[in-house]
């Protein structure tokens, strides 16, 4: 899975310039509306800040976090888009059996909800906390943001980039790259000197560039590593192992009967010795 | 005398403990029976920030590792032949072939689509820990399962069966090993995924090597604790001169995990170890009163004869392990700040029931088959002449002869 040879360069990639982000939420709205998702029951400061719904959930998929903070002695307010990043390397795609989660060509990570057993090991391995679980159901299954696949193969942009203003551009991950560049260059007062989804997990399709510290804003701190190679790591060694101790209990096991076989051997044999010394010195 | 009036008199016989194991098993399977109606969400205090909750850590991650007794006996009495330790082996079959059936039922009910269970043999993806552990506990339940069939071939006479059996006994007891190898250390790799979010004390890559070592030291530990509860309880044969010889073995391998993982935690852990105080504390309760304590106990002479000190060690090593397991499955995965997670009432209910049963069907089984009263050397394992081969053939060789 962990492939180098991979080009990501063409998969289609968010650019998520949030210093351009005016929290208008036209994406969460757009999501739920593409996905026909159902509306939550919302509350002010019910999660960390002024967002709402309070956390990403089965029914939203995407959703715009609020950031007090103070800029020359003015209460500010810094917006961060959360959705699923669509990792070039998935964590997701390599913990689930039954391989329900995929790394579509064109960039998205799709789930397929005809394979899922509901293990949970994908929301367990998501560094970036994204997959959700329908907790309302008897018999639940996993929903996460679909980077709306469906339009993409159609040629067409994903719901909340269409609708954002301002803030999201949507291209090849080359492209983007390059864009997300650029932009730091003209402008280094205006940025955070790093793009967030280059690297991070062994990067990502959703790229992010910000004004604040990247922890301050609430980004997660990620490995640069593609996360599946942490278990195939240990996970190489399987078949080896297997016949590796198959093998060895073999070879033991087959010692150690002949060394009990032997030992009866020369006890019988001591045995006819002492009857034949016996009957010889009758 | 109908049949269940027979039924309800044994029942009525039964001694107060195992009524209550009862009841605590259907009140475990009542529950269950809430959560397929009313759904996880509402059952149990599982949620988005911990998918994971009692279920998978005691039911499966623990569980298994308690249940390792089947294979590591087996490697001891039947690939190393140490063939006085025979009698010690069935009962750890009954365990293991309890223990992996009820881990089954524990994961059937975490599984979100339990009716899909099936795909995990449909649609493979070589990449991810749980097909393993989904494989091989499908293959050990069966191997177990087939072991198992020993004793009950031994109770009804079937004696072509109890011959097979017994000739497999070896090359199961190997494929045990095979099989238990990967699982239980595939367990530890399920965690190496968690990458940010299990704490430094316990991630580190060397985690499956540590899963599948305090596997095989608690599963010989397991066979201690039991076999000393049923010769005081059950009032079966005292096999401390048996158990003697596993105490000899125990603390090396005790050993052996401490070196690798105090070695994983010096020159391979990232970060800061020292940074939380109650996973600290966690951590040293685990090493100093689950290893480290048990493994001075089992290196010392009076433990050869001393039967209370055997279980006192054989109970702190399973009492290290339960608590490792839950470190790195559930306490050491929460982060600081987050709401911490406890077990709903119906959760809880379950787990019991699950323990409850094990004990239950562990009695009942050693009651109504020979699962102690074995001894290898007096058991018939010859097959009878029905058909009257062996007779004719005798009969046309001395025909022959005189012919």
């Amino acid at each position: 899975m962990s492939n180098a040879t991979i080009d990501y360069g063409k998969n289609r990639t968010f650019l998520i310039d949030t210093t351009k982000c005016t929290g208008c939420r036209g994406c969460q709205v757009a999501c739920k509306q593409w996905n026909q998702l159902k509306a939550e029951n919302t509350h002010f400061f019910s999660g960390e800040g002024y967002q709402n719904p309070p956390a990403m959930s089965e029914y939203t998929f995407t959703r715009i976090k609020f950031k007090d903070y103070q800029k020359n002695g003015q209460n500010e307010f810094a917006f961060y888009k959360e959705m699923c990043m669509h990792c070039n390397d998935p964590a997701c795609a390599s913990v689930c059996p039954v391989g329900a989660f995929r790394k579509t060509a064109e960039g998205p990570v799709v789930y397929d909800d005809k394979r899922c057993i509901g293990c949970r090991f994908c929301m367990m391995a998501c560094p970036f906390g994204v997959p959700k679980y329908e907790w309302s159901k008897a018999f639940p299954l996993v929903k996460k943001c679909t980077g709306c696949y469906s339009r993409v193969k159609g040629g067409q942009k994903p719901a909340c980039a269409t609708a954002c203003p301002t803030a999201i551009s949507y291209g090849s991950r080359a492209d983007m790259v390059k864009e997300a560049e650029k932009r730091l260059k003209a402008k280094p007062e205006r940025y955070f000197p790093a793009i967030y989804g280059k690297e991070e997990a062994g990067g990502t399709s959703v790229l992010y560039l910000t004004h604040q510290p990247l922890d301050e804003l609430g980004f997660k701190p990620v490995t640069k590593r593609p996360l599946p190679s942490y278990t195939w790591q240990a996970l190489r060694f399987v078949p080896g192992i297997f016949l590796g101790v198959g093998g060895t209990l073999s070879l033991v096991s087959w010692f150690q009967h002949r060394k009990d076989r032997i030992r009866r051997e020369e006890e019988e044999h001591a045995a006819k010795k002492a009857d034949a010394n016996k009957e010889v010195s009758k | 005398m109908t049949a269940a009036k027979l039924i309800m008199n044994e029942i009525n016989g039964y001694h107060r403990f195992i009524k209550l194991m009862m009841v605590l098993t259907g009140v475990g399977a009542l529950a269950s029976l809430v959560r397929f109606i009313f759904g996880l969400g509402v059952t149990t205090n599982l949620n988005d920030t911990y998918p994971w909750g009692l279920w998978i850590s005691f039911d499966v991650v623990t569980a298994v590792p308690l249940a390792a007794g089947a294979f590591t006996i087996g490697i001891v009495a039947h690939v190393f032949h140490i063939k006085k330790l025979e009698p010690l082996v069935r009962p750890a079959i009954v365990t293991g072939f309890l223990g992996y059936s009820l881990v089954c039922v524990g994961l059937l009910l975490d599984l979100g689509q339990p009716q899909r269970g099936i795909n995990v043999l449909r649609y493979w993806n070589i990449h991810s820990p749980m097909l393993e552990v989904s494989m091989c506990v499908m293959a050990y339940t069966t191997v177990l399962t087939l072991e198992f069939l020993h004793p009950v071939a031994e109770k009804f006479g079937w004696h072509l069966p109890l011959r097979l059996l017994r000739t497999l006994e070896l090359p199961f007891a190997i494929l045990a090993a095979m099989i238990s190898t990967l699982h239980q250390s595939t367990l530890g790799t399920f965690f190496l995924i968690a990458v940010d979010k299990l704490h430094n004390l316990w991630y580190n890559p060397l985690l499956p090597v540590q899963f599948w070592l305090s596997a095989m030291f608690t599963g010989l530990s397991i066979v201690i604790f039991e076999a000393s509860l049923v010769h005081k309880y059950m009032g079966q044969p005292d096999e401390s001169e048996l158990l003697a010889t596993l105490t000899k073995i125990i603390p090396w391998v005790m050993g052996v995990y401490l070196f690798v993982k105090f070695y994983a935690l010096a020159f391979l852990s990232h970060g800061p170890l020292f940074d939380r105080p109650v996973l600290l504390a966690l951590f040293l309760t685990e090493v100093i009163a689950g290893v480290i304590l048990p493994m001075g106990m089992f290196f010392t002479k009076r433990i050869k004869t001393d039967k209370k000190m055997q279980l006192r060690a054989a109970s702190l090593v399973i009492f290290g392990l339960i608590l490792n397991r839950f470190n790195v499955s559930m306490f050491g995965m929460e982060q600081p700040g987050q709401l911490i997670y406890a077990p709903s009432i119906v959760e809880s209910l379950v787990t019991i029931g699950i323990i409850a049963a094990h004990v239950l069907f562990f009695v009942l089984i050693a009651k109504y088959f020979p699962v102690f009263e074995h001894h290898p050397e007096a058991t018939d394992y010859t097959i009878p002449d029905h058909f009257h081969r062996i007779e004719a053939l005798t009969a046309g060789a001395r025909n022959e002869v005189r012919g």
